[in-house]
């Protein structure tokens, strides 16, 4: 590495200066934003106005209350299939390995919009294929998009398949960086396969599995389309209304941005939170 | 030989258990070709279809009716293109200032672009269209969708990973020989880092090709619509063909999987390059 500050600037520059103005000055205009009423010009500062609302505003807390629910629910069931799924990948027994990591990888690729549109179509009450098949095995229709429960699962079902392959691309390559000769050396010494998996393959895994949880914490906590082209703008009555959506309200449909801004921010410290929580919780303790 | 047995025990298990998944997991994508495909009273009649059928030009005429979808196609494909140079450019030279060179702030900087992996967008997504929209004047342009994206922390520690780790060598004989750092940069170090910029630039470019909430905002009018904002604007519509939005979900999806099929190597490294130190 060479001493060069000036060179090194240059070649800096275009991307600082993207970084200044689109990511430094927002963040710092946004928290700025979250003390003023901007429901009326001149804007003011008037801290209430949005943080004193967040308190008491029916809507945030039926957003906050859903989207903390979909984590909780989401986020463990779709780890663990990611986790289970990237061991089963990795069995030297798989045949046409290349058919399976296509099925499961390919909703990586597969952009929001046109899986929400799919999603909408096969969830459908009147015509979807999934009632259509529930109707073979004897199950009455589901109203998925106007029972609140339904819409729930509904958000969650999708929010699954469509991360859960990503997941397992990030375990798998943890699972291919493990060194064989661990397993060999514990074979040499009798280690059953179940123990090694518990007792090799799961350490070592966890790092991978806490930064996976990390991003899925931050990804749902900004769950905005699934919602939003789904289920119908939060539908039914704002029964799958998450942050996301709130804020997306709030900000451009009433541009009212400071209280938008204030969501943004409770967005943050929340994922943040809750991303700090679980590393403190997984962390390795002797 | 019960060790045979046990194995192709396994064997059958393993496949017993992913098989069905893996055909839940095709299910949605194969149903997206399938109604792409269907008449009008094949997706609304009562019959479960599960083959494909010849209506995929009609589907294809009532999308180009509801929207003018090619011309967003187009929009898209140059937005997604010009994102994705400009990322490159951008991002390989920031990854090799940081792996190259020891300057002030160094140590600031990168500790700035750790810091805002973890930080939501919707920081900063408001004052970015405020800026945008209201202060540049610069809604439903080219300027829009390509440029406020184009931060991104990802790319420039994969980018400084990868430099790091070609021979310091190299760039000492290029110093001896009197060649420019510029020059070093571009015809020395970029050539030797391919495989990471294949991978980095199919991950840009998926990134900017499926974007939705950013385009939404900023380019609403129809004109300036890149395709999923096109096609999200006839989600939810009463008197909208169904089969026509089928048909746009799979001209979007479809190029990818052929690019992700025939790339799956770099995909997947550009994928897991944030996991994996």
């Amino acid at each position: 590495m060479r001493p060069r500050t000036l060179t090194a600037y240059g070649f800096l520059t275009p991307y600082l200066l993207i970084f200044l103005a689109f990511w430094v000055w927002p963040i710092i205009s946004s928290f700025w934003m979250s003390f003023l009423n901007t429901r009326r010009l001149p804007w003011t500062f008037a801290p209430q106005a949005n943080w004193g609302r967040l308190l008491v505003d029916p809507a945030f807390a039926n957003a906050l209350k859903n989207t903390l629910i979909i984590l909780v629910v989401q986020v463990p069931v779709m780890i663990a299939l990611a986790t289970v799924l990237a061991v089963l990948l990795h069995s030297p027994l798989l045949k046409a390995r290349g058919l399976f990591r296509f099925a499961f990888f390919a909703p990586v690729v597969v952009g929001e919009v046109a899986y929400a549109a799919v999603f909408r179509l096969m969830f459908n009450y009147e015509f979807g294929i999934i009632n259509k098949l529930l109707a073979l095995i004897g199950i009455a229709p589901i109203s998925w998009t106007s029972n609140p429960t339904a819409a729930m699962a509904l958000i969650i079902i999708a929010v699954t398949w469509r991360w859960a392959g990503y997941n397992a691309i990030l375990i798998l390559a943890g699972l291919q960086s493990i060194p064989q000769d661990l397993y060999e050396a514990a074979t040499l010494d009798k280690v059953s396969k179940t123990r090694q998996f518990l007792f090799i393959t799961i350490p070592l895994l966890r790092p991978i599995i806490l930064f996976c949880i990390v991003l899925s914490i931050i990804g749902t906590m900004q769950l905005f389309t699934e919602p939003f082209l789904i289920t119908n703008r939060g539908g039914p009555g704002g029964a799958t209304e998450t942050l996301g959506m709130l804020l997306y309200r709030q900000g451009f449909l009433s541009f009212n941005f400071g209280y938008a801004s204030a969501i943004a921010y409770t967005i943050a410290a929340i994922a943040m939170a809750l991303s700090l929580l679980n590393m403190w919780a997984g962390k390795e303790r002797r | 030989m019960p060790s045979f047995t046990t194995r192709t025990g396994r064997a059958l298990a393993l496949h017993a258990v992913l098989l069905p998944l893996a055909l839940i997991w095709l299910f949605p994508l194969w149903t997206m070709f399938v109604f792409a495909t269907l008449p009008d009273d094949g997706i609304f009649g009562s019959a479960i279809q599960l083959l494909p059928s010849t209506a995929f030009a009609d589907n294809f005429a009532n999308l180009q009716h509801d929207t003018d979808f090619i011309r967003a196609m187009v929009i898209s494909i140059v937005v997604a293109s010009v994102y994705t140079l400009l990322s490159v450019a951008l991002t390989s030279m920031a990854g090799w200032a940081l792996a190259r060179y020891r300057f002030i702030g160094r140590t600031a900087v990168v500790g700035i672009i750790f810091g805002t992996i973890t930080l939501p967008y919707f920081v900063v997504v408001i004052p970015q269209f405020i800026m945008v929209a209201r202060d540049f004047n610069m809604a439903n342009s080219w300027f829009a969708p390509i440029v406020p994206p184009l931060f991104n922390s990802l790319g420039v520690l994969f980018m400084r990973q990868s430099f790091t780790m070609l021979p310091e060598e190299v760039f000492d004989a290029a110093r001896v020989e009197g060649i420019g750092e510029w020059r070093t940069f571009f015809h020395i170090a970029l050539p030797m880092t391919r495989p990471t910029l294949a991978a980095l630039s199919i991950i840009l470019f998926l990134h900017s090709w499926n974007n939705y909430l950013w385009p939404l905002l900023v380019n609403s009018r129809p004109e300036m619509m890149t395709a999923p904002v096109a096609l999200g604007s006839l989600i939810g519509l009463t008197k909208v063909s169904w089969g026509g939005i089928m048909v746009g979900a799979v001209v979007l999806t479809a190029p990818m999987l052929v690019l992700f099929v025939a790339l799956q190597r770099h995909f997947i490294a550009g994928i897991s390059a944030g996991a994996v130190k």
